[in-house]
């Protein structure tokens, strides 16, 4: 039984290295993917199919409710390049970097806040994403509601024409914000798009929002069982993390430590 | 065969001329029946003595897996339906043995709009008027067809798919004009509802549901009863910043309308996207109801149901509009069942609640006071950042949900069709990453007290308690029709289609349809002289997209919560869509 246990996982694993890999992913979502292959997921994703020995190929659909069922679910794709490494409707590999939430300010304009408390948050006019589902703002947006940072605060829909990060970094560019709080990998890359010569930093979350980190480790997800693409795409990432490195930074995208779940 | 189905249809026509002399046309041309939304048809043909020989005239499936909410409409010898998206139109010839497709229409919605809708890809149904018919797709159209024909006269598109919003609505058709809203205020969406032209389908008014008051239409005729709702530019002021223009208050449920008065009545949706505590004040006119000119559209007077709601209780479950003795009074009432779990009966002159009593287990609040209009709010049911907060109850689907009640001018009761659901919103540690898969939805749905999730309550509003009950393990997801042959009709998730005695709920019939039934049920009577009950089957919307959406019943908080408390419903039926008409005489030789 376990020979033929054995031979079955063997065949499969063949299966595997025969076929293309085939990933999920937004078709205009940068930085992370475009249909063009110019995000860096995209470039990612060329690397593990390079490094596998087979052929890319893409099932795209725009990243709304639903992505993972209607891509993966339906069985139209095996991989997705970038999920929080906790996420629960995939089976994640090791988180291949480790981002935060940051405060993006305009060079030069005052020291960046140290915490939610500066009262200069409430004067500015801040941009915030938001996800667009009951009772939900991204975890900056709920810190400014715990610091009662309310008045001046100015959301940025998921839904709409292009990435609420890209709209609300030009809003900032355009002098229409003071500042912006965005998820790194996005921050990173608008502003170096950006006129103004725009810097990040990072707030640390209230005490009180301990369920609401801004630092996340992102990995990658696959089928729920499908242990063995996960061991080949652990392997992967062990292996080729310093090329994962030099992608990421060509993108701008800021990391942080090691340490983060 | 023929000379005794005639005969039979005799006898029984000359029962129903008995039972209730009535000008009922038979027909049925909006989802509410008539712009009262009663759902009540003076046919009686079918009634408490025979239901329990009804049978099956006609089957089709649709060819579509999603939810069907969709109402039937009976208009000059065709029956039209709408299925959910790709929101195609059939008609089907009453006037020949079979009732034979005659046309269909393709409307060809973009298909990226199914990532945007919210729960599942329902169609509530279309109207007929002066020979159009008219209805929504999903990506913000309103067309109007040629009811002969199926020939497109006109098509108008109201909304912006990338922005998150939709239409599920069915249209109302008042003073030629075509009444539609949007949805989608979970996506940053501000509502609206808005006049098209019948003839030419031209954008006649847009009243929003935030934002300055010549926005919202709000102008000198303006009244509101309770002082809450009364100042200038509300809409603006009680809302942080610029957030009103996000603020959601979509208008997606069904629009009634008063000719004598000539006011139309809806209700707007839930505030969003912001949780609550960024987004401090009343959030006007969100979660509230409107009464308008459908001329000018301009506000006449509002409530708000849910100030500053905490809990997804749109408003925008129905208004019925029904005239009642009151306290030794003639009173012109809206009858209006709303999510937050009070049962609203509303002078519609004025707005002026006359009474508000729970129709289901509440936590959230203790009660509506009557000097003041306000909703008594449960400072410890309050969701608050980054705590859990247990046994809120009724959940964020409501009391009710969009499944419309049906009014007996017979019997006065009005038959709801709701569910008994409670939840806990969660903050869990994994949140939200901007463009990455959606993470963060935190709500978990359980049964509330009594263990059944469903429930059809006939409610006596001058008595404000319920005449009785029945318990249905799921929620009672469907519409309800009632007849003056004092039979309710209402479908289960399980996809038993039922007919109870109107007068005690004593169950008369059953047909087990081939999917979960979240449709309208209407009555007709066919060019042969038959009465007809015509349901769409085909389980999915909100409650039922675990089946039609192959949602994953290990994720308690998939379906915006609603999977973890519907985890069995795959087990008791099976997605398609399918068209079931009922008579007396069953299929025709």
């Amino acid at each position: 039984m376990k020979r033929l246990l054995a031979c079955v996982v063997a065949v499969a694993a063949a299966a595997v290295q025969a076929a293309p890999l085939r990933v999920c992913a937004d078709p205009d979502n940068l930085p992370y993917s475009r249909a063009d292959g110019s995000g860096f997921e995209n470039r990612i994703a060329q690397l593990v199919a390079d490094d596998f020995g087979v052929a890319l190929e893409y099932a795209w659909l725009p990243d709304l409710r639903g992505f993972v069922r209607k891509t993966m679910g339906a069985g139209l794709c095996d991989v997705i390049i970038g999920v929080p490494v906790s996420f629960g409707r995939t089976l994640n590999t090791r988180p291949y970097y480790r981002s935060s939430y940051v405060l993006v300010l305009p060079a030069g304009a005052a020291p960046a806040p140290a915490s939610f408390d500066d009262p200069r948050l409430a004067r500015w006019r801040v941009g915030v994403q938001l996800i667009g589902d009951d009772a939900a703002a991204s975890p900056p947006g709920h810190a400014l509601a715990q610091a009662g940072v309310t008045a001046n605060v100015v959301g940025y829909p998921v839904a709409g024409d292009r990435p609420a990060a890209a709209r609300m970094l030009e809003a900032l560019d355009r002098g229409e914000l003071d500042a912006a709080f965005a998820w790194g990998p996005q921050a990173g890359y608008y502003a170096r798009g950006a006129a103004r010569n725009l810097r990040l930093y990072e707030v640390p979350p209230p005490a009180a929002l301990k369920d609401q980190p801004f630092r996340f480790a992102i990995a990658m997800g696959v089928r729920r069982g499908d242990q063995a693409l996960r061991a080949r795409l652990d392997d992967f990432i062990a292996r080729r993390q310093a090329d994962i490195d030099r992608i990421l930074a060509d993108y701008g995208v800021p990391r942080v430590g090691e340490g983060v779940p | 065969m023929r000379h005794s189905w005639w005969a039979i249809a005799a006898v029984v026509l000359h029962a129903a001329a008995w039972a209730q002399p009535s000008t009922d046309d038979g027909e049925w041309r909006s989802a509410g029946k008539d712009p009262a939304l009663t759902r009540f048809s003076s046919l009686a043909q079918i009634n408490t003595g025979n239901v329990a020989q009804l049978k099956l005239a006609l089957h089709v499936p649709t060819g579509n897996d999603r939810g069907h909410e969709a109402a039937p409409i009976v208009a000059g010898g065709t029956m039209f339906v709408v299925t959910p998206f790709p929101n195609i139109v059939l008609a089907f010839d009453l006037t020949k043995t079979g009732f034979p497709v005659k046309w269909a229409f393709d409307p060809k919605p973009q298909a990226s709009v199914q990532g945007v809708a919210c729960c599942d890809t329902v169609n509530r149904g279309g109207a007929w008027a002066d020979g159009r018919f008219f209805f929504n797709t999903l990506d913000n159209q309103t067309i109007a067809l040629d009811a002969a024909t199926g020939k497109e006269l006109w098509r108008t598109k109201l909304g912006e798919l990338k922005n998150g919003e939709s239409m599920t609505m069915a249209p109302l058709v008042a003073r030629g004009k075509v009444i539609v809203g949007n949805s989608g205020g979970e996506l940053g969406v501000r509502g609206w509802l808005t006049a098209l032209d019948a003839g030419t389908g031209r954008i006649l008014w847009r009243a929003y549901a935030t934002g300055p008051d010549k926005d919202v239409l709000i102008g000198p005729r303006f009244r509101p009863f309770y002082t809450a709702d009364q100042g200038k530019d509300l809409g603006v002021s009680t809302w942080p910043g610029e957030a009103w223009k996000i603020g959601g208050g979509t208008a997606w449920g069904f629009v009634s309308y008063d000719a004598d008065l000539d006011l139309l009545y809806y209700g707007t949706a839930n505030p969003g996207p912001w949780n609550p505590d960024q987004r401090p004040g009343d959030n006007k006119w969100t979660a509230g109801l409107f009464a308008r000119r459908p001329d000018t559209g301009e506000a006449i007077w509002y409530y708000q149901t849910s100030p500053h709601d905490l809990h997804d209780y749109d408003g925008i479950n129905e208004s019925v509009l029904v005239d009642l003795d009151w306290q030794g009074a003639k009173r012109k009432v809206l009858l209006h069942p709303d999510r937050n779990g009070y049962l609203y009966v509303i002078d519609r002159t004025t707005g002026q609640v006359l009474s508000a009593t729970p129709y289901v287990y509440t936590t959230t609040s203790s009660g509506v006071d009557l000097q003041t209009g306000a909703l008594k709010m449960n400072p410890a049911k309050q969701p608050r950042t980054g705590e859990t907060t247990r046994s809120i109850c009724p959940a964020s689907p409501g009391g009710k949900d969009w499944q419309p009640s049906a009014w007996s001018p017979r019997t006065r009761l009005l038959y709801i069709p709701h569910q008994n659901l409670c939840q806990d919103a969660i903050t869990y540690e994994t949140s939200y990453i901007a463009g990455t898969p959606f993470v963060g939805v935190d709500l978990k749905m359980y049964p509330g007290p009594g263990g059944h999730r469903g429930l059809l309550t006939a409610w006596d509003p001058v008595q404000q308690r319920k005449a009785w009950e029945i318990r249905e393990k799921f929620p009672v997801w469907s519409g309800t029709l009632a007849t003056a042959g004092d039979v309710v009709f209402y479908g289960t998730m399980e996809g038993d289609f039922k007919a109870v005695d109107a007068r005690d709920g004593r169950l008369l019939w059953q047909f087990r349809a081939e999917s979960g039934i979240i449709g309208q049920p209407v009555t007709f009577r066919g060019p042969d002289g038959q009465q007809y009950v015509a349901v769409l089957a085909g389980v999915g919307g909100w409650a039922g997209a675990i089946v039609s959406g192959n949602l994953d019943a290990r994720d308690a908080t998939a379906g915006g919560g609603f999977v973890n408390v519907m985890k069995d419903l795959p087990s008791a039926t099976k997605k398609g869509g399918h068209l079931y008409v009922f008579s007396l005489a069953g299929a025709r030789p």
